[in-house]
This record gives C-alpha cells, structure tokens and sequence, in this order.
C-alpha cells in the first residue's frame, strides 16, 4: 500500500519553470504547424487565381521539408519538451522523440504528401474537384449555385490537412493522457469538416462529417474518462508514472485500473475504425470526398495505431495481463467482421472500409504480440497499407460516369478492358490488400502473424489463424472486383477513366510502386522498423 | 548440402520467359509475331534448360545443384535460395518441355479482335502463359521455404487470369473457385511455414530447406505441421475430397491452360509431399500414412468411377488425373524406393499423357464444336490420323506396357505393395477402370456411325458432286497439330522404352529422401532400389 499513494494529490508544477525544448527535435513538427498557419494567411491575403497553386506547393513543399528535417530530429531522441516541478524527473506535456515516433512522423508525412497531390486534382476546374466550393450552404440551393458561378474554390482543405497532419505526428509522439487527448482533437477537427465538403451528393457527405463528428466526440469523451479514472489510480498522467503504478500498485484499486485503460483503449480504437466502434467507418469512408478518404485510410490509422503501441508498451504495459484478453477479443471480432461484411458490400468505398476494418485488425495481431519485433511489424504494415490505400482511393476517384464518382461496384464492369493500365493498378493493389506473395500486403501480413505465432504464446498462434482465415474471405472480395474489371463485359453506360493531372497519377504510381517495392525488396523498410521499435521512456 | 554453381543457371531459366512476357505483352505489332515471340522465348528457354541439365552432374544428382544463395528478407530468415536434385530437375525439363507445345497448341485459342486494340487480348494470353512458366521453374528450383511458399502462392495469380479471362461459359465460376481452394489451402500452410521457422535454427538464412531437415519436433507439433503443408498440397494435387475445383477449372479453361495447370502445377502438390511433408515431418507422416493411403486410394477408384461416368471430353480427363494423383500419392507414402521413384517417375510421365489428352481432345473438340462424348462417333473414318494419336494418348493414360506411364504405375505398384498391400492390391483395381473409361471414350468419339454431315477428306475426294451435297470437310491433322503432338508422342516412347533415362537422375534424390525419413524411424525399412530391367 505503501509503494506508491494513489490518491495522494495531483504533482502540479510547484513553480512555474521553464521547459526544456530541443527545437531540433521537434523541429518536423514545427515546420509542418507553421506551414498550416502561412497556410490560413494565403487563405486570406492571396488572390484566388493563385491560391490553388500557392497552397498546394506550400503543402508539398512545408511536408517534404519537415520529413527532411526528420534526420536532424532522429540524432536528438529522448524525451523534451517536458513541463517539470524541479523536484522529481515527472514531465507533464512531454514529447516523446523516439524510433516509433520518428517512424510514424515519417511515415504521416510522406504520406501525407500523396494524399495532398491528390486532394489538388483539379480536372480543368478552377478548385480542388472532390471538394464543393461553398461547404457552408445548403445542398441544392441558391448559394450553392451562385458560389459556382462566382467560381469559388475551397482551397483551405490544405491548411486543414496540414492541420490534421501536425495533430497525428502529434498523436503517436506524445508522451501522455492529456497530450495523446490533445492530439486527438487536433488531427480529429479538421477531419469532421474536410468529410463534409465532398462536392457531388454533397448530402451523403454532410451526413458522414455529421456521423463522424458525434461518434468522434463520444468516443473523445471516453478517452477523457478513462484518463481521468487512470490519473485516479496512478495520480499521473504521464506513461511512466502509470507503469510504475500498475507495477507496484495494490490489487484494490484495480477497480480504477481496469474501466480506466478500457476508456482509453475505447477512445483510440474508435480512431483505428476496430469492431465494436466501427460503425462510422463505411458511412464515413463512403461519404468523405474520395481523396480525403484515402488520407484519412492511410495517416490516420497510421497515426492512431501510433498511439495504441506507445500506450500499450509503454503506459500500460505492466498491466498488461489485465486487460490484454478484451484487446484480443476486439482484434478477433475486428478480423471477423470486417472480412465478412466485406463480402457482402456493393460500394467499392464502403467495401474498402471494411477492408480497411478487418486489416485494423490484422495490425492488432501485431500489437498483442507484445515484443520489439512485433512493433517493427506494425510500423512496417502501417507503411505498406497507408501506400496501397491511398492508390486506390485516387484511383477510385478518376473512374466517373456523367462526371460522379461511379463508386457502385456494377458500374466497374468491364473496367479491364477498356482501361488495362488503371485497372491493371487497380487489380494489383486488390492483390496487395489480400497478401498476395510479391505484394506488400504479404509481407506486412507475413510480419505480424509471424510475430504473433512467435511470441504471443497460444493466445498469438490462435490470432494468427484467426487473421488467415479472414484473409482468405477477403481474398473472395478483392478477387471479385477483379472479375468484375477483367472477366465481365462491360455495360455500355458511359462509365470511363478520366485522365488525371501530373500530381494523382503521381501519387498513385508511388503508391502502386512502393506496393510492389515493399513486396520485392522489403528488407530495407524492415531494417529501418526494426531499428525504430525501441520506444523512450 | 547444396552444390554452388557459378553460373546462376537456374535464375536465367527462369527470367527468360519473365523478360518474354514483358516483350509479348508490350511491344507493338501484329497478334502473330507476339505469339511467334513467345513461343521462340519458350524455345530459348528450353535450350537454355538442357544446357543446365548437361550442367547437373548425374552421378550426384541427391545433391542440390546448380544452386544460387542469396540473403533476400534477412529479417524474416529469408534467402533467395535455388538449387534442383533429380525430381526437381525432371520435373523443370518437363514444363520447360510442356510450355512450348502448348503455346503451339494454343495458336489459335484467342481470336483477334477489331480495333486498335484487337490483338492485345491474344498477346495478354501468350505472355500470362510465360509468367507462368517462370513460376513454375522457381516453384520446383526453390530451396527456402519461403521462396516456395512465394511462388506457390503467386502462381495462382497468372491461372486465375487465364482461366477467368480465356475460358469457356462458366470461367468466372471456375477461376474463383479455384483461386479459394487453392488459398485456402495456402493460408493454412502459410501459418506452418511461420510456425517451422520457430521451431527451427532461425537466424538470416532460418528458411532454408537444409537448416529444416532432421529438427526434433514435438510429436503434436510435428502433426499439426504436417498437417499445415499437406492440406495445401492436398487441394493442389488434388486428392478426394479436395479435388471439386479441378474439373471445373480445367473444363473452364482453355486447352492450354488445363494441361499446364494439371500437368505442370498440380505436380507442385505432390513434389511438396516429397520434397516438405516426408522430408522435413517424417515422423508426422509415417503416423498419417494410414490416413493418406486410404484418401489415396479413394481418389485412385473414385476418380476413375467419375471418369467412366463423364459425358465432357474435358471432364473425362480431368477426373483421370484425379485418379492418377492418388497413384502417384500412394507410391510416395509407400516409404520405399521403388515407390518413390515409381511416383516421380509417374509425375513426369502424367504430365506428358496428361497433356497429350487434353491438347488432342481439344484437337476433336474445335472440329467437331462441342465438348460431348454423343456427340463425336466414327471419326476413324473422318480424322484417321487424329484419332490414331487421341488412341495413343488413351492407352498411354490406362498405362499400355512399352508407353510410359506403364513403368511408373507398374513401379508404384510393385513399391506400395510391400508395404501397403491391401492399398496396393484395391488400387490395381483402377488400372482396369482405367482401361474402361479410355477405352469407352474412344470407341464412342471414334468408332460406329459418324455425325450427319461430316465428311473426312479423303472420302469426300471419293465422292461425286451428287454425294458431296450438304457435306461439310473436316480437316485431319494440320502442320502446326503435328508439331504438337509429335513431341508428345516422343516423350510416350523414350520414357516408355528408356525409363533410366530419367530413373537414373531420379534414384538418388528419393533414397536421399528416404535416408531423412529412415533417420527419423530406424525400423523402417524400404525395399531395395529399383531392379534393373523392370521396365521391360
């Protein structure tokens, strides 16, 4: 009872002191913040024939500078920033600058680049085209129209993408409750209002942003009850005090201990779209304007699952027995559902969201194999999803009938033969999503049942089969949009390709490039996850 | 274990076809060049393979040759590793050999389009035939077992397009289906090939077949494993119950593609019972024996039962192959010698027979429009010379002593019986079905009154202009037919009268087999190697 006082009062600050920041090794993340705030200024003082091209290139241009900058941050790792009383080491606020955040950020980054280039699709319009030039108005109405006319553009998607970029580099780095709480909202907030600006049936659209935006503060909200019943228990919110405290702590107080890290697991499974708290994905996914979608697919979960390492190898791990056995039955159900509620889709968006659903649960393999390897593992198939995805939700967003988006899955009949190349791309990342050998999508899955039949005990192997066999219902799904493409004749209902400017076809031949490097050559990417998975405490 | 070679034979075989894919699929030009180019890769990479062979060195031909190493995933233990023993190099020869008869025999199967883009279509046919060529040499030359697992599974990809995109009415039913079977069935061996890894050494180069072999396995561990790799190889083999897909798909697809993916493919089953299952499992598979023989020999009679019932030409002969699998699966789990010889020997000799089968009833089908048995008669009379070599292919099938598939079937019985005789004696019994369904298929496609209004050319010369009214020629053998067969035909003769040509290369890599499993279980005791002159 003795070792720790959990309900002593909270550690404040006695004093007001001075942090210690090493700028360098936050430097990405001050680049890319400061990139979001010119961003707002261009918002208000450019002109709007030349706000596209301006925000566009300061997107691309403050992103690659901040994944430079990445080299001078990784030689000053540990944790900074921290706000201390002077009298114990305790950091409140604190960065942790490690392997699995330098990784992540840079992972959020270069994919957040592809997903810049192809919210910037224009098509010969004079604005971003998945985006409505006037979000504000009603659907249909007056306003609306007149905002076309008047040739309004909604170029500040790209500060709010910069936005939610610094919020999700943010996410995984830092170093407690409240921060990790922080992060949420940041990279949360500018998501709610970039799904509602979809500028074709602009309804469904505002009915996702609406979705996502309540279940999103639910689930803000458990987080928020978790920590404080965790700061109950352990009277810190930072990660090392909380290990500590569940190492030494008393059996009674688990009462705290248990519901605590439940809420909190329950705010940051939300994010990675995980069955129970699933239910916005397909809806979201569906009503999001496409190239949103594909950013969100990637850097979110990325980000997200960023989190879930650090509070589980770090924050929680020492109560790991405690609470392991709901995260494994969330993963099972997550591998489950997904796979089969795939199968059964019509909307080649809500069907990747289900994908996207079962291979959260596929990463959660990975992450209940509790070992060094395993966290290189997830790092490695957060990478080679984040690129996938993207490719194929900007490939989506080119197949069109009458200028829509012909997102149901009839209308990609016959798609193969009259567009080999887009479909041929297409088809590959379907291979890749289904782990295919020669694609990354079999090595990252190879990665993290391999680390889960090598050290998650039974428990691991189970999962590992478990994800196997869902793998192989998923197979069925991505196969029969290949049959769809390739096999099947094609209505003559105008569906067509339409030729996308240099910065889509750009990013989806990176991303179609690294899903085959990542297939072919991983070794390198493995190497550098492997060496990152060494989180600071 | 594994001989070097310094020059990387084994890789150069293999990106040859790769390389000619990329050419046939992308360089403008007529459909008839891109198919003359495909079929002149196929020939350099058939040269290019007997100037392997002539490499290999007989007298050692236990040992891995020709072997490559190179560190590919060091992480996950994972070397690019190749090298080929006597199985593994009969069996290269035989889809090196196969590949190009059957993009000759594929000729016309993809009509040219209209349009700009009309002989795309065709030039996607040729060059998805040799990206499988390709897998198939890394598949049989692969010495890690993830590089196998790797091409065991890519493999799928380039059949599931040729079936689904190149097949008959219900192709898009057949390819999926045989996509699930065959992941299905992947997946489970994916979870072993993790699971091995963990029980092995591990390190940088933990996949390689030799740091595998002879690990003292937990029994229970050992069985699940086993059971892991052989379901996999169970479904591509394919044996009872597993087996629904085959017919399908080799239905489905089109003549060519059914006889490289039951002659060449499905081998990748069986060879991984002997190179993976006994070798690396041997006591898993000594205690599963029971059980394999009896699926054995249910498919051996079950298959042939399906056959006689048959009313598709293609059918007919896709359940044929179901039967010879179980042959070819009993002599393997015979444990002895002239068992397993007996069984490689059959797999070579299957995929030529096999071929021969498809690629001549495809020959009749094309002429006479339809794929039903009723629907053939008297074709001695129309076809003489097509008929006569469909015949040669039949009794090559129900295994005619002094064609090939005689020795192989003779020595797999002969091997079997001394250790599985109750098997053995049940399986003879599917020789005489054999002869049933080959021989009722020919005598209805090619004796008794031939269809209204077919003529063969040689009568229609006899006939006068009154006779000749409302009779429509059907052509015998052309000069691209001929070229088809006549190497099928070769095959049958050489490997009938000249067993030891391959038996030679063959022996020591199965008593280096057995030598693993006799390790493991000392009591065993196969039965001398194969007695000379039995093939006569």
């Amino acid at each position: 009872m003795t070792a720790v006082a959990p309900l002593a009062l909270p550690a404040l600050p006695a004093a007001f002191q001075q942090s210690n920041v090493d700028y360098l090794a936050i430097l990405p993340l001050l680049i890319v913040f400061g990139t979001a705030l010119v961003g707002v200024l261009v918002e208000a003082f450019a002109a709007r024939e030349k706000r596209h091209a301006i925000q566009v290139g300061l997107a691309v241009v403050g992103l690659l500078a901040a994944a430079a900058s990445l080299i001078l941050a990784a030689k000053h790792q540990g944790v900074t920033m921290g706000l201390t009383d002077g009298s114990t080491n305790r950091q409140l606020f604190a960065l942790a600058i490690d392997g699995p955040a330098l990784f992540m950020q840079g992972a959020i980054l270069l994919m957040g680049v592809l997903g810049v280039l192809t919210m910037a699709e224009r098509f010969g319009g004079v604005g971003p085209d998945a985006f409505t030039p006037s979000g504000a108005s009603t659907p249909g109405s007056p306003t609306e129209s007149a905002a076309v006319r008047a040739g309004a553009l909604t170029s500040e998607v790209f500060p709010l993408t910069m936005f939610a970029i610094f919020g999700m580099m943010l996410f995984p780095t830092t170093n407690d409750l409240i921060g990790m709480f922080v992060a949420l909202e940041v990279l949360s907030l500018p998501l709610y209002i970039l799904s509602g600006l979809a500028r074709r049936r602009r309804l469904l659209s505002q009915e996702a942003s609406l979705k996502y935006f309540l279940l999103g503060a639910f689930s803000s909200a458990f987080f928020l009850f978790g920590t404080a019943l965790l700061y109950g228990y352990a009277g810190s919110v930072y990660f090392g005090d909380l290990s500590k405290a569940i190492a030494s702590g008393p059996l009674a107080m688990n009462g705290l201990l248990l519901p605590g890290a439940f809420l909190v697991f329950v705010g940051l499974l939300f994010k990675v779209g995980a069955v129970p708290f699933h239910a916005w994905t397909p809806d979201v996914y569906q009503g999001a304007p496409t190239p949103v979608t594909g950013f969100m697919a990637a850097c979110t979960k990325a980000a997200a699952f960023g989190a879930i390492l650090r509070l589980a190898y770090v924050g929680l791990d020492t109560g790991r027995w405690e609470w392991t056995n709901a995260l494994v039955i969330v993963a099972l159900l997550t591998m489950v559902v997904g796979a089969v509620l795939s199968v059964t889709q019509t909307d080649m968006k809500r069907l990747l969201a289900y994908s996207s659903i079962a291979h959260a649960g596929f990463i959660l393999v990975g992450v209940l194999a509790f070992d060094r390897k395993a966290v290189g593992a997830v790092l490695f198939y957060l990478v080679a999803y984040g690129f996938s995805t993207i490719a194929a939700f900007a490939i989506i967003s080119l197949v069109r009938q009458n200028g829509a988006e012909a997102t149901h899955l009839s209308q990609w009949a016959g798609l193969g033969r009259r567009y080999p190349v887009v479909a041929g791309a297409f088809a590959f990342l379907m291979l890749a999503f289904a782990g295919i050998p020669l694609t990354s999508g079999f090595v990252s899955k190879f990665a993290v049942f391999s680390a889960a039949v090598g050290t998650g005990g039974a428990t691991g192997t189970v999962l590992a089969v478990v994800g196997v066999v869902c793998s192989a219902i998923t197979v069925f799904v991505y196969a029969r949009v290949i049959v769809l493409m390739f096999f099947s004749e094609a209505p003559d209902d105008g569906v067509e390709v339409v030729t996308p400017s240099v910065s889509t076809t750009f990013s989806i031949s990176i991303g179609t490039l690294v899903t085959l490097a990542l297939g072919v050559l991983p070794s390198a990417l493995l190497d550098l996850a492997d060496r990152a998975s060494q989180f600071v405490r | 274990m594994t001989t070097m070679s310094s020059v990387p034979w084994l890789t150069i075989v293999g990106l040859i076809p790769l390389v000619g894919a990329l050419l046939v699929a992308f360089v403008p030009g007529t459909a008839e060049n891109a198919k003359r180019m495909a079929l002149g890769f196929s020939l350099v990479t058939l040269v290019v393979g007997i100037v392997a062979a002539t490499q290999f060195d007989r007298a050692s031909s236990a040992q891995f040759q020709l072997g490559e190493q190179h560190s590919w995933i060091p992480q996950f233990g994972v070397s690019y590793a190749l090298g080929v023993d006597g199985i593994a190099l009969v069996l290269i020869l035989m889809a090196l050999v196969l590949t190009p008869v059957c993009l000759l025999a594929a000729w016309h199967d993809v009509p040219v389009e209209a349009g700009p883009r009309g002989a795309q279509r065709a030039k996607t046919y040729f060059a998805l035939l040799l990206v499988l060529e390709t897998f198939m040499v890394g598949v049989f030359a692969a010495t890690d077992v993830f590089l196998f697992y790797v091409f065991f599974e890519a493999m799928l990809i380039p059949v599931y397009f040729l079936i689904g995109r190149f097949g008959g009415p219900r192709r898009q039913y057949a390819a999926m289906k045989f996509l699930l079977f065959s992941l299905a069935g992947g997946l489970i061996m994916l979870v072993a090939v993790i699971a091995l890894y963990l029980q092995g050494p591990g390190g940088a180069d933990g996949f390689l077949i030799s740091r595998l072999t002879g690990l003292s396995l937990d029994p229970t561990t050992e069985r699940l494993l086993f059971f892991g790799f052989f379901f996999a190889f169970a479904v591509k083999a394919p044996m009872v119950p597993f087996h629904t897909w085959l017919p399908d798909a080799a239905t489905e697809s089109s003549p060519a593609t059914a006889t490289l993916l039951v002659g060449v493919l499905d081998k990748v089953g069986t060879f991984g019972m002997i190179r993976f299952c006994l070798q690396l499992f041997p006591e898993a598979s000594q205690w599963a024996t029971p059980l394999v023989v009896a699926l054995a020999v249910l498919s051996v009679i079950y298959g042939a039962l399906l056959a006689i019932g048959q009313t598709d030409m293609m059918r007919l002969v896709s359940y044929t192959s179901v039967s010879h699998f179980g042959f070819i699966v009993l002599g393997i789990f015979a444990f002895t010698s002239v068992g397993h010889s007996g069984s490689t020997l059959y797999m070579v000799n299957h995929g030529f027979s096999t071929a021969a089968l498809f690629l001549f009833a495809a020959m009749l089908v094309r002429r006479r429009g339809s794929k039903r048995i009723p629907d053939f008669g008297g074709w001695q009379r129309i076809t003489p010379a097509l008929a006569g070599i469909f015949l040669v292919a039949g009794l090559s099938g129900l295994a005619l002593p002094g064609l090939a598939s005689f020795v192989s079937e003779f020595l797999v019985l002969v091997g079997s019986f001394s250790t599985q005789p109750v098997a053995a004696v049940i399986a003879t019994s599917g020789i005489i079905l054999a002869a049933l369904y080959i021989l009722l298929m020919y005598k209805k496609i090619a004796t008794g009154p031939r269809p209204e209004g077919l003529v063969g050319a040689r009568e229609y010369d006899r006939l006068d202009d009154s006779g000749r009214r409302g009779l429509t020629v059907v052509r015998d053998l052309t000069t691209r037919e001929k070229l088809v067969a006549a190497p099928l035909l070769a095959a049958f003769l050489v490997l009938g009268f000249v067993p030891n040509l391959a038996l030679d290369v063959i022996n020591p890599a199965v008593d280096k087999t057995l030598s693993f499993v006799q390790e493991a279980i000392p009591n065993l005791n196969p039965a001398g190697t194969v007695a000379e002159g039995s093939s006569k």
